[in-house]
């Protein structure tokens, strides 16, 4: 039972806040011999798997780290271009790091704001009149609450399917985002919030709610 | 407790099928239309889920809920996607959403396209049958009532 993150959304879209409290990753990490038998290839500036599941290791993953370096993009942490260096047998044997990616700030910041829109056209395909947009979105792994404030902000937050009690935490997250925030001289409305203190403000917030940490929280 | 209105959509975006029971409000924009931004709102959602999802998914995106209604998606491995409007009283539609594929949808499909050499695959079911048989199925279901709670 756990939250997984928070985002907070303005109003036109743009991206203002962003928190990860507990995030599995599922990883795996085998030792291979040359030839590699799983098939790779560039995607998104990313080495990942595109045929060869076995062993926790399923297509789509990216590769993480090559003998314990990360690897930074498409190259490993020495600058090798990774494709080439694992076409080459003398570099083996060794191990990699296969796993789902993790995603940059950038990549976070696409999907929070085209949920923004998918919420306006959740509102407009409705069969109801007077729907808000999607309040909760749910899927196998993980619930997606969101709360959209009279103001126009959305906080979202990502939480484990089997979590209660999210509309009180919700409004728990726009009373702090507005002392912390609002009553801030120095913030500007719809800016990302930046602000010293505020990662922890989450963890103030996520205080107030003990029973809502991730099993890896201490 | 009510069902609003049902969409089939094969794995191009085509609309293969629509029925509605109880929609009070219509979007505003022509049927055509509304079939593309139901899709692409869809295939949007779908692609949104496998990024942000913490760990690797069985069975994707389920349902989405707004204040007022909510919206239950099943899809098969061939890309048929069926897609149910109803009122925030039903609880999980997936094992009927599967049901109306494989008995209602696959049973007269088979015969669909076996028994007619002339109709052709991605564009709307016409077949009257396979519309009554919806609508009978969909007004037994448990949480139907003909009008709205």
């Amino acid at each position: 039972m756990a939250i997984f993150s928070v985002y907070a959304v303005n109003k036109s879209g743009g991206f203002i806040y962003q928190y990860d409290n507990y995030v599995h990753r599922a990883e795996a990490e085998k030792t291979f011999r040359y030839p590699l038998d799983c098939v790779l290839k560039i995607h998104d500036e990313k080495v990942v798997v595109s045929f060869g599941q076995r062993d926790g290791i399923r297509v789509g993953n990216a590769l993480l780290s090559i003998n314990g370096l990360d690897v930074n993009g498409k190259f490993t942490a020495d600058g090798k271009e990774i494709i080439e260096y694992l076409k080459d047998s003398t570099n083996y044997p060794l191990s990699i790091l296969f796993g789902r990616a993790r995603l940059s700030s950038n990549e976070k910041l696409m999907p929070a704001s085209m949920f923004h829109s998918l919420f306006a056209i959740g509102s407009q395909l409705s069969p109801e009149v007077g729907s808000t947009g999607i309040e909760m979105l749910e899927t196998d792994m993980f619930k997606r609450h969101c709360f959209q404030t009279l103001t126009g902000i959305k906080l979202i937050v990502l939480t484990d399917p089997r979590q209660s009690g999210i509309d009180e935490l919700l409004r728990k997250i726009y009373e702090i985002y507005s002392d912390f925030a609002l009553k801030n001289p120095f913030y500007s409305l719809a800016m990302p919030i930046s602000l010293e203190g505020v990662p922890t403000y989450a963890e103030h917030l996520l205080a107030a709610f003990p029973s809502l940490y991730g099993p890896t929280h201490p | 407790m009510t069902v609003h209105n049902l969409y089939i959509f094969d794995r191009n975006g085509s609309c293969l099928h629509y029925g509605e029971w109880n929609r009070k409000k219509q979007a505003g924009i022509s049927k055509e239309e509304e079939f593309k931004l139901m899709y692409g709102m869809l295939f949007s959602i779908r692609s949104f889920c496998s990024k942000m999802s913490p760990l690797d998914m069985k069975d994707g995106f389920l349902t989405f809920q707004t204040s007022k209604y909510k919206l239950h998606y099943y899809e098969t491995a061939t890309g048929i996607k069926i897609i149910m409007n109803t009122d925030l009283g039903v609880p999980n539609a997936k094992d009927i959403l599967h049901q109306i594929y494989s008995t209602v949808s696959m049973g007269l499909y088979v015969e669909y396209i076996v028994k007619n050499p002339l109709c052709v695959l991605g564009e709307q079911l016409s077949s009257d049958l396979f519309s009554t048989r919806l609508d009978l199925y969909i007004r037994a279901l448990p949480f139907f009532s003909p009008r709205a709670a």
